[in-house]
């Protein structure tokens, strides 16, 4: 039966394609869209939605989770697993950060994630350092719209 | 015109070459997917989940789909990034479930998706006892079965 054939040839493709890329999307890199203003200028200077910055995440970096302070990174919210932020790390295991009432150590294997936007960022003041195995990415370039084109950080 | 010959015939090589690749790439991404999203097999070894797992060292087969659907139950045996150190998985029993994961009226706001877990051998474990409850996000596998050695073959009890 030809249509049977054909059938089968697009579904083996598609299925191919689909596991290399959730490998590649694994493993190199993915681009992700951003919500929200939490990373204003950063990201979506503008509040309108269909204007919103998409961004390239490097992976590389999970192998050894080589992260440093300053990267902008995409990790799964502690207290609600399925949604994930992008923030920017502003403290590494050690590191003192200061809150507004005292001083807060961040312990070994956490970091702390703060929003470019402070007046409007669920970020760890709210939530606390989180785990580095969180983090799911690191963001290295803004790729769409076209005239944000930008490398993000050194 | 030899050199169109050559050219040929280094075009059909080329393609030989690249076909050739082209599987083992998509073998090797077939391997990624399996490992990562439905079934693995892991090396684990210490003395925290005495006497379930032994202390030399067993090879367990973990699968990744459970926690994908949120369906981690009290007593389950995972696979968890140590939030001490994320190069490091441990294996632990869960042993409390926090927050509203598992109700379908989540309070956005108050939600606390964390997991305790623990070791089955309290007195050589570090566990939540010690880092605290674990952001279920965390977990990246559920013990299946026990694979090796093979005299300890079968489910973990």
């Amino acid at each position: 039966m030809g249509i049977q054939t054909l059938i089968w040839q697009v579904t083996k493709k598609a299925f191919t394609g689909g596991i290399i890329g959730l490998t590649i999307s694994d493993r190199f890199c993915s681009v992700v869209p951003v919500r929200g203003d939490s990373m204003s200028p950063t990201f979506n200077p503008q509040r309108d939605s269909y204007l919103d910055d998409y961004v390239l995440v490097d992976k590389f970096c999970l192998k050894d989770y080589k992260f440093a302070r300053g990267d902008v990174v995409v990790f799964s919210s502690p207290s609600h697993y399925k949604e994930r932020y992008i923030k920017r790390i502003v403290g590494m295991p050690g590191e003192w950060i200061s809150s507004t009432e005292d001083v807060i150590r961040v312990p070994e294997g956490h970091c702390w994630v703060e929003g470019d936007n402070k007046a409007s960022s669920l970020d760890s003041r709210t939530f606390g350092p989180i785990p580095l195995g969180l983090i799911g990415g690191r963001v290295t370039r803004v790729v769409w719209p076209p005239q944000r084109l930008s490398k993000i950080g050194g | 015109m030899r050199w169109l010959r050559y050219l040929n015939q280094w075009r059909g090589t080329a393609k030989e070459a690249f076909d050739q690749v082209s599987i083992v790439a998509k073998f090797l991404c077939l391997l990624h997917v399996t490992d990562r999203y439905i079934i693995s097999s892991t090396h684990v070894q210490g003395p925290s989940m005495l006497p379930t797992l032994n202390l030399t060292g067993d090879v367990i087969l973990a699968e990744h789909v459970s926690h994908r659907f949120g369906k981690i139950g009290l007593g389950d045996v995972v696979l968890v990034r140590s939030p001490t150190d994320p190069m490091k998985m441990v294996t632990k029993r869960v042993l409390g479930l926090e927050g509203h994961r598992l109700s379908f009226f989540a309070d956005p706001l108050v939600g606390d998706d964390s997991v305790n877990v623990v070791g089955d051998n309290v007195h050589a474990s570090t566990d939540s006892r010690n880092f605290g409850p674990v952001p279920y996000d965390l977990i990246e596998g559920k013990a299946l079965l026990r694979v090796w050695p093979l005299r300890c073959f079968g489910s973990l009890r």
